[in-house]
């Protein structure tokens, strides 16, 4: 393809057309997850496609892709095989032959590299339960295509709604459709996004800003870094549109450099999308000027909050400032800004392209659309789910998701990150959306979800998330910098066995005050987790408190390891593990665990071919 | 790299590599990122330090004083930005990076274990370096490889669904 200007829709449109050939000349394609599944070895994979079928002379009827996430990261490294709809993980290079053959060539699955269930082999997406109510909206592309390449973007249809909308609609028609869709933020807000472009496009001034937050610092939550990873272009084209509607000549990207992928598969696409004059002067004729920045995150959660972030961008301490002023009339360098996330923007195009009311189609009445749920924790197929607004949370725990790990009982979801909370088991049926998350103590968030089961301990979970806030604050507002380190502090003291009746109140006490006292959502958030811990698990804490024990028996303070001398035979495997040399006995007769040198490296437990060690 | 050379040919000094101190007194590094950026606005500080970590490794005080002459910004506006954000680094740094996720998924699947056994097998403190400049050991937030959990990075290589024996026997693999 070359690196010519596309001037206006009809050249846009006539190199789809150039580009959906090219494309066509394969008559399959094997697509490569070369992002999340890189961590797991898929470039030796798609290296052994291309080099056998080379040398197998099918490179030029077999097209082999390196894309984005295809979303069951529990099987990783995956494989999928168009047109068949096959999906083959965990494949190691290996495996290639037998693809190859058995299925490029005779059309047929390899069966022992599908999903299999209850005896049942699950070859296409379309039979894997995983797939099952999960519509794929805001994800349809990735997967599909290879991030790094201009023309597949393109041949997918990438860039069209932003011709439309730069030509064909005034500014105010498109923030009326994004309005009418009923969009809100996907990074936790819930904000009406077409009501934010609003008050930036009344607000006075020329200078205007853009910036997409992708400073997804939320653990446990990874669909904003797979969207960048895998459909850079359709985030650009949400950007292109967004600009238009507020009128704002200059964006930025503000992407975490902890994830290295993103930021280059990013940086190709802006360099792309410049070349082809979809960035830069004039874009596609519409008299439109828009350029975008990348810029990286230097690691600090609190630059996920709005003004933070833009304190960031201006080369300062990543320090919230107060609203009002919110950044839609001064944000960066003063100027109306506006800040959306990576999902929100992914939404965008496909509102445009469809219209509003098939947007509107899925979903409840207060929350449209699909939302992006990174699935992890202990449950079978982690990975990126994107399911309608309203399923509930049993079918994408026990559906979707699976089941929990091993068959262990469910227990909670922890849902929002540290701005969250925990949704227990009685809630399972709860369908969710912002509202129905919110009335039960937690938030969607921006969509992690973090399956627990019953060796996770609530009270650690608490104080494992108080750990995190205290740790990413900010400082500047005295009661979340002290709160929260108080809070901690306490959680600390009950998790080592040195509760005091007065914990409990103490806690909620605190941290009701908090959240009254701090200035930015970290801080008015930061002890949700533990409120809705104590709301839901009291008798955990209670546990930890009054009877020194931890029913999960995770916190290290309230268990012991210790060998069970009945299934001890002495091979001594243990003792030749354990770090600090707590164990010992003789040869073939039961050995003993020192419980004042053992730290509870768990190495012993891990180590034993026959499960004597336990905690107790 | 001349002023490298003789700071090693003094001898008693052990190179690290790339973060090793000894690299701090090479100022064209700096020189070069400053003149590629020129005119440097103070609202790129951060792309500017993480141009400069990236080159040195860490940011080593000599540098950031002679870069605060030359563009004007403040070193305690530079400091103020540094310590604020936990990228920057102004201790050298070990030959190699472990990262140790302590994300939420990881966290629920046994990260504490894993990491108080590299810790244990390395000896060293979270956030700290090895006193033979092996290693630099960091927990962090979120690898984003949730479905790895637990996860650790050492310099650019994941290690998923890791154990505390599994964590021991990686880290030994590097010198």
């Amino acid at each position: 393809m070359s690196e010519s200007r596309i001037a206006n829709p009809r050249e846009l449109t006539a190199f789809q057309e150039k580009a959906l050939e090219e494309g066509g000349r394969f008559r399959a394609k094997v697509l490569v997850c070369s992002t999340g599944c890189r961590a797991l070895g898929s470039a030796a994979i798609s290296r052994a496609f291309h080099e056998k079928l080379t040398a197998a002379g099918l490179d030029r009827e077999i097209e082999v892709l390196e894309t984005g996430c295809h979303g069951q990261c529990s099987r990783a490294p995956l494989v999928l095989i168009e047109p068949f709809d096959y999906l083959y993980g965990p494949v190691r290079p290996e495996d290639v032959d037998e693809i190859i053959q058995v299925t490029l060539m005779e059309g047929r699955p390899v069966e022992r590299l599908c999903e299999q269930r209850a005896g049942r082999v699950h070859a296409t997406r379309g039979e894997i339960p995983f797939f099952h109510g999960q519509v794929r909206e805001v994800m349809k592309d990735c997967g599909r295509l290879d991030p790094r390449r201009f023309d597949q973007a393109i041949a997918l249809g990438t860039y069209q709604a932003a011709a439309k909308a730069l030509t064909a609609m005034t500014p105010e028609q498109v923030i009326a459709e994004v309005l009418g869709a009923g969009l809100k933020g996907r990074g936790g807000g819930g904000f009406p996004a077409g009501m934010k472009w609003q008050f930036c496009r009344n607000a006075p001034g020329e200078e205007k800003y853009l910036i997409c937050n992708s400073d997804e610092g939320d653990p446990g939550a990874f669909m904003d870094r797979a969207l960048l990873e895998g459909v850079p272009h359709q985030i650009i084209e949400g950007m292109i549109i967004a600009a238009y509607a507020i009128g704002a000549t200059k964006g930025f990207v503000y992407v975490r450099a902890e994830c290295p992928i993103a930021v280059e598969h990013l940086d190709i696409a802006l360099r792309a999308a410049r070349a082809h004059g979809l960035l830069g002067k004039d874009i596609l004729g519409s008299g439109f000027d828009f350029d975008i920045e990348a810029r990286m995150g230097a690691g600090a959660f609190v630059c996920g909050e709005e003004t933070a972030l833009i304190a960031s961008l201006e080369g300062q301490r990543g320090t919230p400032r107060p609203r009002p002023p919110f950044p839609a009339q001064s944000g960066y360098r003063q100027k109306p800004t506006i800040i959306n996330n990576v999902e929100t923007l992914g939404n965008v195009p496909r509102i445009i392209a469809q219209g509003k009311e098939r947007f509107a189609d899925l979903g409840t009445e207060g929350a449209k659309g699909t939302k992006i749920f990174a699935l992890a924790g202990k449950v079978r197929n982690t990975g990126l789910v994107e399911v309608p607004m309203g399923m509930t949370l049993r079918e994408i725990v026990y559906e979707v998701g699976g089941g929990v790990l091993d068959d262990r009982p469910f227990k909670a979801a922890q849902m929002g990150g540290p701005s969250g909370g925990c949704v227990p088991a009685e809630y399972l049926d709860l369908a969710i959306d912002y509202d129905s998350v919110k009335s039960v103590g937690a938030i969607v968030g921006s969509g992690g979800l973090i399956v627990m089961d019953d060796t996770t301990c609530m009270v650690d979970m608490a104080r494992f998330f108080m750990g995190f806030v205290q740790e990413e604050s900010c400082g500047k507002c005295p009661p979340c910098r002290v709160g929260t380190r108080h809070l901690k502090d306490i959680l600390e003291r009950i998790c080592a066995g040195h509760g005091r009746e007065s914990d409990l109140d103490e806690l909620e006490r605190l941290g009701r005050e908090v959240i009254a006292g701090s200035q930015c959502g970290l801080g008015q958030t930061a002890p949700n987790p533990v409120l809705s811990t104590i709301r839901h698990f009291r008798a955990e804490f209670e546990a930890h408190i009054r009877d020194r024990r931890c029913p999960a028996k995770v916190c290290q303070g309230l268990y012991q390891l210790v060998i069970d001398a009945e299934k001890c035979i002495g091979c001594g495997i243990c003792a030749k593990n354990c770090p600090t040399a707590a164990i010992s006995g003789e040869k073939r007769k039961p050995h003993v665990i020192d419980q004042a040198a053992c730290i509870k490296c768990g190495v012993c437990n891990e180590k034993c071919p026959y499960a004597a060690i336990s905690k107790v | 790299m001349t002023e490298t050379g003789k700071v090693h040919s003094a001898g008693m000094h052990v190179h690290r590599g790339e973060g090793c101190e000894c690299l701090a007194a090479d100022l064209a590094r700096a020189e070069a990122i400053l003149a590629e950026l020129s005119p440097v606005d103070p609202g790129d500080l951060i792309p500017l330090l993480q141009r400069l970590q990236e080159a040195y490794g860490y940011l080593p005080k000599e540098v950031l004083a002679e870069v605060s002459e030359r563009t004007g910004i403040p070193l305690s506006r530079m400091y103020g930005v540094i310590t604020f954000y936990t990228q920057f680094s102004t201790e050298p740094r070990g030959r190699h990076t472990i990262r140790c996720c302590t994300g939420t998924a990881c966290h629920v699947r046994g990260a504490k274990d894993v990491a108080e056994a590299i810790l244990h097998e390395i000896d060293v403190e979270a956030g700290g370096t090895t006193s033979d400049g092996r290693f630099t050991f960091e927990n962090v937030a979120c690898l984003g490889t949730c479905f790895l959990a637990p996860v650790v990075m050492v310099d650019e290589e994941y290690f998923g669904q890791l154990t505390p024996a599994k964590a021991r026997a990686i880290v030994k693999n590097y010198a």
